[in-house]
């Protein structure tokens, strides 16, 4: 097992229990969920492989291939979706060139559709990484992609 | 001692609206001059007008301001703190007369409501437990500890509390069972896991005040004799876990959670558990399965009660972040005073996020068996644009659409219910005319299908032909038998489903068919959207009469579908038109040129030859 990996693991106890943190845990430090580190997992908690895999494909938080530096999460909510939001997820896909789960060739940005973040006064809404974007027009969207486009280049 | 207190309010749809950078710029304004001893700033929790973000909010003298931002520091500090100026601009407006409202209290969003639940969101600073314990915090925990367990549970139950997760289930009786069955361990579970599309009470409860979840947390684990507790909450909420954390944190440096809590002998300790993305694990028994680390799919049953056999066997009280946060002061203030609010059915209050095509959205608490034309019409201002209501969706993908003839039903859990829809968690959407409820009954479909753990057959093949349906009807494809079909396969899922997923997937179409039958029979026989939303049934049209050739649209087409001299009338190809409005939305109102047309009307222009 490498260092890495078995420094993420060295707070957690060997229990199946811990599993689905665990898995957190590795994706927060790789962004994804790499082969070797799934084998690793198995390994340290005891648990056969193909289960790790089955919890793993089982909740939609988890990836199996590397993701986009930044991570964009339109919300496809009720709310946002009488307001219109698939305007600006068309602009967004269209911009970017990419698809719902893909990620851009220069890992830059990963575009994903979730259920519901939870901001419905400010309809229709989408995060990037940990911050939430109001309000969104088609326009909006494209300076706020804009911006973090400058940002990872400086 | 400070002149003032300045609560902005640091929720999530605020800190989105640049309720930090407003912080920011107060704090170097204050300094600029000299105030900065003087005026203290609170960063609270949501205070629900999310919409109307940043909330900034003056006392002792209670002035609202909304919408701010850190541009309009400068002025606030000068003319208000300073000269003690009203600034009118940044105050809100009574959106039917456009008057200035300066107290909260007299906002219609705030006078209606009653606030029990959400009493500390957006009051105190929620990472401040001394904040928490001035409002009575842990007083509740304090008369807990000199109860006997089975005095609590009588306050619980005669207060009339039932789940405020959304089934209604009675909290007493649930603590009760808990209590009385022998276990040398016995769990708490809150679950905070909100996956509703539409809802976020929960998120606002654990963001703005945290610890009174996790002293409901410990009454609950008195009344039962359990000593550990879980909160399962969504990985996508990422500040309310921090601040969840946070609370956890603070409350054992004061010797409220851990061993021995205040000298009674009585243990507690708290688990954070983050989701991973999964609706189903909203349900008891997937919740349960997700935290032992599994896929979390809903045991069928028949199986024993999650109270009797739940986390690792042993038996687990699951409640609802709301149901635990209201529990300290229904100890507090006994059982008779939260009896006395509500119905008589259904006691206490309800919480709501009010969302959609209303003029004031956010976070909503009001008494059990208020109209529901109550809170559409005064709490959330009516509808925008002087468009007209249509309907109003409540309990999220479980529940239904209702119509403006349920506009007088009392809001409760059982009245919603009868009406065809639920209570749910708590999802308010209003919908208006230009909402078409086929598209909203495949909108939900798809969240079924995409969140449908896949376990049982009619669950994980029945929503989809029941979506494969509605997508042929929103695209013009529908048949005659097309809605009986539908009706049928809804009925089957809802008898063979394993778990309440699966058994209220079908709830959404099978209430607009009640309720809208005509619009899926406009969709299926003529193939036109009445609400010129679904995109094959409609296409836009210039009125050669009404353009006068500005360019605007043809400027911003991204398909170049449009053409035309300058100042000529402009021509749409339809052939290569992608119907992405964006004609529509930028041709200035008062031309109006773009018209949306379907059914007969697009043949009558077809026959017109292009008008």
């Amino acid at each position: 097992m490498e260092d890495r990996l078995k420094e993420i693991l060295s707070p957690f106890k060997t229990q199946r229990s811990d599993l689905i943190p665990v898995l957190q845990a590795v994706q927060h430090e790789y962004g994804y969920l790499p082969e070797q580190q799934m084998k690793g997992i198995a390994k340290f908690l005891g648990v056969p492989e193909s289960q790790v895999y089955g919890v793993a494909t089982f909740y939609a938080q988890f990836h199996f291939s590397p993701r986009g530096k930044n991570i964009i999460r339109m919300c496809r909510g009720t709310a946002c979706h009488v307001k219109g939001v698939s305007k600006a997820a068309d602009k967004i896909q269209e911009k970017l060139e990419i698809r719902v789960g893909e990620t851009t060739p220069d890992l830059k940005f990963t575009y994903e559709e979730v259920a519901c973040i939870g901001a419905c006064g400010l309809a229709p809404v989408m995060m990037i990484n940990d911050r939430t974007y109001g309000k969104l027009t088609p326009d909006k969207v494209k300076d706020i992609i804009d911006s973090y486009e400058e940002t990872s280049e400086a | 001692m400070y002149d003032k207190q300045i609560l902005i309010c640091a929720g999530t749809g605020c800190i989105s609206s640049g309720a930090l950078d407003v912080k920011g710029s107060l704090e170097k304004e204050l300094e600029k001059h000299n105030l900065q001893d003087k005026v203290r700033i609170i960063l609270s929790g949501c205070h629900g007008f999310c919409e109307k973000g940043p909330i900034f909010i003056v006392y002792p003298e209670d002035i609202f301001y909304c919408g701010v931002t850190a541009e309009d520091m400068p002025e606030l500090v000068e003319e208000y703190l300073v000269k003690g100026n009203i600034v009118d601009r940044l105050l809100y407006k009574d959106p039917i007369t456009g008057e200035s409202v300066t107290s909260h209290e007299n906002i219609p969003f705030y006078r209606q409501q009653k606030r029990l639940v959400l009493r500390n969101c957006g009051v105190i600073d929620p990472e401040n437990i001394d904040e928490y314990i001035i409002r009575d915090g842990y007083s509740g925990l304090k008369k807990s500890l000199q109860m006997d367990p089975k005095e609590i549970i009588d306050t619980v139950k005669n207060s009339g509390l039932r789940g405020l997760g959304g089934a209604g289930f009675p909290t007493g009786r649930k603590w009760e069972t808990a209590y009385k069955i022998e276990s040398d361990k016995k769990y708490v579970v809150c679950n905070a896991d909100e996956g509703d599309p539409g809802a976020f009470m929960d998120r606002s409860v654990l963001e703005g005040d945290p610890h009174s979840v996790l002293e409901g947390l410990m009454i609950a684990g008195k009344a039962i004799g359990s000593d550990e507790a879980y909160v399962y909450v969504r990985a996508e909420y990422p500040l309310a876990v921090r601040r969840l954390r946070k609370a956890i944190a603070q409350a054992e440096e004061y010797g409220l959670l851990g061993e021995n809590i205040l000298n009674s002998g009585f243990n507690f300790k708290v688990n954070v558990k983050e989701g991973a993305g999964a609706f189903v694990c909203g349900e008891s028994t997937a919740l349960v399965i997700s935290i032992e680390g599994k896929r979390g799919m809903p045991k069928p049953l028949p199986r024993p009660r999650t109270t009797e056999a739940g986390l690792w066997d042993k038996p687990t009280l699951l409640n609802n972040v709301k149901t635990l946060s209201v529990i300290p002061q229904i100890i507090n203030n006994g059982a008779d005073w939260f009896a006395g609010i509500g119905t008589e059915k259904c006691k206490g209050t309800a919480v709501f996020a009010l969302t959609g095509k209303t003029n004031c959205s956010g976070l909503i608490e009001v008494p059990m068996g208020i109209k529901l034309g109550k809170i559409i019409h005064e709490i959330g201002g009516g509808i925008p644009g002087g468009k007209k209501f249509k309907a109003v969706q409540t309990g999220g993908p479980s529940g239904g659409c209702l119509p403006e003839s349920k506009l007088d039903l009392a809001v409760d859990f059982d009245t919603l219910l009868q009406a065809g829809s639920m209570m749910g968690s708590g999802g308010m959407v209003v919908l208006d005319e230009t909402t078409c409820m086929v598209d909203v009954a495949r909108y939900f479909l798809n969240f079924t299908v995409e969140e449908s753990c896949g376990q049982c057959t009619p669950c994980r093949s029945g929503t989809l032909q029941m979506l494969e349906i509605l997508n042929d009807i929103c695209e013009g494809n529908g048949r005659e038998g097309d809605v009986e079909l539908l009706l049928e396969l809804g009925k089957s899922i809802i008898d063979s489903s394993i778990c309440g997923l699966g058994k209220s997937a079908p709830n959404p179409v099978l209430s607009t068919i009640d309720y809208f039958r005509d619009e899926y029979e406009a969709h299926i026989k003529d193939k036109t959207c009445p609400a010129l939303v679904c995109k094959n049934l409609i296409i836009y049209d210039i009125d050669q009469e009404a353009c006068t050739g500005c360019g605007r649209c043809r400027k911003n087409c991204p398909a170049g579908a449009i053409a035309g001299d300058k100042k000529e009338p402009h021509v749409i190809d339809q052939e290569k038109c992608t119907k992405c409005a964006i004609c529509y939305d930028l041709c200035p109102d008062r031309f109006s040129a773009v018209k949306c047309l379907t059914g007969e009307k697009i043949t009558a222009m077809a026959k017109g030859g292009g008008n």
